[in-house]
């Protein structure tokens, strides 16, 4: 049981690696959001984890749907400012954000 | 055991590719299938009901807003270089996840649950604060889109529509009476119809 879960522990790991190594080498607006939600998703195996290790999964899985929602929504709203900054700026290139202090 | 590192694996390497790819329908793509892989481990560690939801929404509603605001926005598929080296943003994820696995690892063994109310009861009851939180984040970002994606009315076009609504309309043109010459022929078959 312990193996299963260091499995899990291992994977939590690697999907928040990955999605920081991305937040920091992506300069694409939409690749951003997509390193956002695999960041997130490692944080919710965690919080499963989390229950299942002190015996309280189901309060686990009510934290994780909240955290699934809060997700979502970030999602909605960022896809809809890089939607709007392709609009005015052309690109969607973070480092033409710097162009909105002008 | 083996399925679940099968699929902590395929996870690994769809996020990577998702974040890899240069084109962005294919990175959306590569997500969905994250999410997918993730909705099957958090299935097998017992979470039924958020696997669902993770399958649900996450590979679901997701990917089709990834996919609706790409093409909205258009593809953008040409080479950016990163801004920060990739040595030492490989570094920093790799000294992340020491860092985080040296306070995480070994993992304790999992205590069976002592009478612990069902999902519902737990969802609804013990965290209600937390569902209307929920409703009012939902509400607040159907709002923050209505605002976003609104299309603005440039000065341009609304001088336009001020000056065309403020010109007299042209006097609409008279209907005008067909007169059509009646043969012999038609005479007759008017007075028998």
């Amino acid at each position: 049981m312990s193996n299963e879960l260091t499995i899990v522990a291992a994977t939590v790991l690697c999907l928040l690696g990955v999605a920081l190594y991305g937040l920091l080498t992506v300069r694409n607006l939409f690749q951003v959001i997509i390193a956002l939600q695999i960041l997130v998703k490692g944080a919710l195996i965690a919080l499963v984890m989390a229950g299942k290790i002190s015996g309280q999964l189901n309060l686990g899985q009510s934290l994780a749907v909240t955290v699934i929602v809060a997700d979502t929504i970030v999602a909605v709203v960022g896809l809809a400012l890089a939607v709007q900054v392709k609009r005015y700026t052309g690109s969607l290139d973070i480092k033409n954000l710097s162009t909105l202090r002008r | 055991m083996l399925f679940n590192l099968l699929l902590m694996i395929a996870a690994v390497l769809c996020a990577f590719q998702a974040l890899r790819t240069r084109q962005l329908l294919a990175a959306a793509l590569w997500l969905a299938c994250t999410s997918a892989i993730v909705a099957g481990l958090l299935y097998a560690l017992g979470a039924h009901e958020v696997a669902v939801i993770e399958l649900s929404v996450g590979a679901g509603l997701v990917t089709v807003l990834f996919v609706f605001g790409i093409t909205i926005a258009g593809e953008e598929t040409q080479e950016m270089r990163s801004l920060v080296p990739w040595a030492l943003a490989g570094g920093l994820a790799l000294a992340l996840i020491g860092l985080v696995g040296w306070f995480v690892l070994p993992v304790p063994e999992a205590s069976t649950a002592v009478a612990e109310p069902s999902f519902s009861v737990m969802l609804w009851e013990n965290r209600g604060l937390d569902m209307l939180v929920q409703i009012g984040l939902i509400f607040a970002g159907v709002m923050g889109i209505l605002g976003i994606l609104a299309e603005k009315e440039t000065a341009e076009e609304r001088a336009r529509a001020n000056y065309k609504a403020r010109q007299p309309q042209p006097p609409l043109p008279q209907p005008q009476t067909i007169h059509t010459e009646s043969t012999p022929e038609s005479q007759i078959k008017e007075a028998h119809a």
